[in-house]
């Protein structure tokens, strides 16, 4: 097997004293779709946030297309032709839709713009209707459209998603994974998810990893996931096993 | 009503300069969250460059009012904006990712520097500058009081306006004004995306030290003085305009300061020359207990 697209190997993340991720060991391979599901404060965002250069690493290496990123800056990052949607999507608020797009640009030389552009709104009709309207305005769902599209402006090679579908309907949700899909069949795209809609996640994924308190404790494909009791438990009928372990004690 | 007119005319120049001075504030505050109190400073600075520059010009027998104008804005424009990006340079970003009044002491450190340095190379005593704009024009003068809008009047009003227009079309139609209001709006994300936030935040006060340059050669055609102590009261009133439009609104800055320069000069004209500074200086109480965010600011209330 060639070597992977990005591999992320023992890597320790703190913030200040407290230790986020407690080695983590995870690699992607071109043109994968990778998951990494777990509970909340797993470290699902540290990790994502981390392979970005905010915060670095204190111990581990990060490695993408064969270069050691560990100690590299986010912006440096972005324009290795690296892109991430950040968890809460954070679109600018107060930038049209398509200043918004014009921002996930900026890493490209300016060529292609339209053809990108064009390629956004074949995935996302919506965000070409909403064009001169201001982030902040958008729905929900066409907030992370819109943060996904700018993303895509940028060319990247391997997309990093944090909580795509958090907050939204299952419609919405369907939909963004959809285009998730589709991106990666057709254009051989690589997309490193991270999700707590473990279901959804596995079905879409080829491989995942299942974080617990800032360790992988699970790897395997997507189905072998989903079958795994203990994932069952946690992550796809957690929500009446978590009520009850609530009201036991 | 000629009065009026007369102060009104007073008022719209002197809250022009205000205005200019006031954008640095209120960029530099929408971005890293700092009142950068050097500011002031670098518009003293700014008139000391001019002053400097003017008699080197004259010396060398440049005596064609425009190109001594064009010159003194470019010289002063140059080198005001050099010390802009160096005090960020020097005083603020080793403080960068520390606590949050750290930026703040050293600004005010910095104020003092400056003023310190321009007293000891340049002298304490007031500085007088040539009168490049002479002449004026008077209206009503058939009435017992005659309107006067004098030339240097007139022309800190245009040369305002031309250079907010520049302005407005940097920060809302060039990619570096994209990257700018993206950095204002989300520091971390601009980053994520490529945005290398150290240089844009340079050139934020690149550019609020080029707009106090130009305030700066502004005040010096109009008021013709300037001391080492010329950028406190000014630099202090222009953060009474950010304040008073919504600090972090550019349009605001603008707003605030021709409001704080009329409020001022109708009290000198109306009630006390005296007691000019007390009328601005309540403005910026009263807006503070009243109106935390001003005319055109947003609340500090933030979605998550």
């Amino acid at each position: 097997m060639s070597e992977p697209l990005l591999s992320v190997q023992g890597v320790k993340t703190y913030y200040g004293n407290i230790i986020a991720l407690r080695g983590v060991d995870v690699t992607v391979n071109s043109g994968e779709i990778v998951t990494l599901i777990g509970a909340n404060g797993a470290g699902k965002s540290t990790l994502m946030m981390t392979i970005f250069g905010s915060p670095q690493a204190r111990e581990g290496r990060v490695i993408y297309e064969g270069k050691d990123i560990t100690r590299r800056r986010p912006d440096e990052i972005a324009r290795m032709s690296m892109a991430l949607c950040p968890e809460g999507r954070r679109i600018f608020p107060r930038m049209t839709v398509f200043e918004n797009l014009q921002m996930g640009a900026i890493v490209t030389d300016g060529t292609g713009f339209d053809r990108d552009l064009e390629r956004v709104f074949t995935l996302f009709p919506r965000l070409k209707e909403r064009l001169q309207q201001r982030g902040g305005t958008l729905s929900g769902g066409e907030q992370q459209m819109l943060a996904i599209g700018r993303a895509l402006m940028s060319r990247p090679r391997v997309l990093l998603l944090d909580e795509p579908s958090l907050g939204l309907a299952p419609l919405i949700v369907k939909q963004i994974f959809n285009a998730l899909r589709e991106l990666n069949r057709s254009e051989g795209l690589t997309v490193f998810l991270v999700e707590q809609n473990a279901y959804h996640a596995l079905r879409l994924a080829h491989r995942g990893y299942v974080m617990v308190n800032g360790v992988i404790t699970l790897t395997g494909t997507g189905k072998e996931l989903l079958k795994r009791d203990e994932v069952r438990a946690a992550y796809l009928e957690g929500g009446k096993g978590g009520v009850e372990a609530a009201a036991g004690h | 009503m000629e009065y009026f007119l007369q102060q009104l005319i007073n008022g719209v120049t002197l809250g022009s300069i205000y205005g200019l001075i006031a954008i640095g504030y209120t960029m530099v505050y929408g971005i890293i969250g700092m009142i950068n109190f050097a500011h002031g400073d670098i518009f003293m600075v700014s008139t000391m460059i001019s002053l400097v520059a003017v008699v080197l010009i004259l010396s060398i027998g440049i005596t064609a009012v425009p190109v001594i104008l064009l010159l003194l804005l470019l010289v002063s424009l140059l080198l005001t904006s050099l010390y802009g990006w160096t005090v960020e340079r020097m005083a603020y970003r080793p403080l960068r990712g520390s606590f949050r009044l750290a930026p703040l002491i050293s600004a005010i450190g910095m104020s003092i520097v400056l003023q310190n340095y321009i007293q000891n190379a340049q002298g304490a005593d007031k500085k007088s500058f040539p009168t490049l704009i002479p002449g004026y024009m008077s209206f009503f003068n058939e009435g017992s009081f005659p309107v006067i809008l004098q030339y240097s009047q007139l022309s800190v009003m245009v040369v305002t306006v031309v250079v907010l227009c520049i302005f407005t079309w940097l920060v809302t139609k060039t990619s570096l004004g994209r990257a700018q209001r993206a950095c204002e709006q989300d520091l971390k994300m601009a980053a994520l995306l490529g945005v290398n936030v150290d240089r844009t935040i340079s050139l934020t006060f690149v550019i609020g030290a080029a707009l106090a340059a130009v305030a700066g050669l502004m005040h010096l055609i109009y008021y013709g003085v300037t001391d080492f102590y010329a950028g406190f009261v000014v630099g202090i009133k222009a953060f009474t305009a950010a304040v008073l439009g919504g600090i972090g609104s550019l349009p605001g800055a603008v707003l605030g300061g021709l409001t704080i320069g009329l409020i001022e000069t109708f009290f000198a004209g109306y009630v006390s020359v005296d007691y000019k500074d007390v009328a601005a200086f309540s403005i910026l109480a009263i807006v503070l207990i009243f109106l935390p965010s001003g005319l055109l600011g947003r609340p500090e209330v933030e979605k998550v």
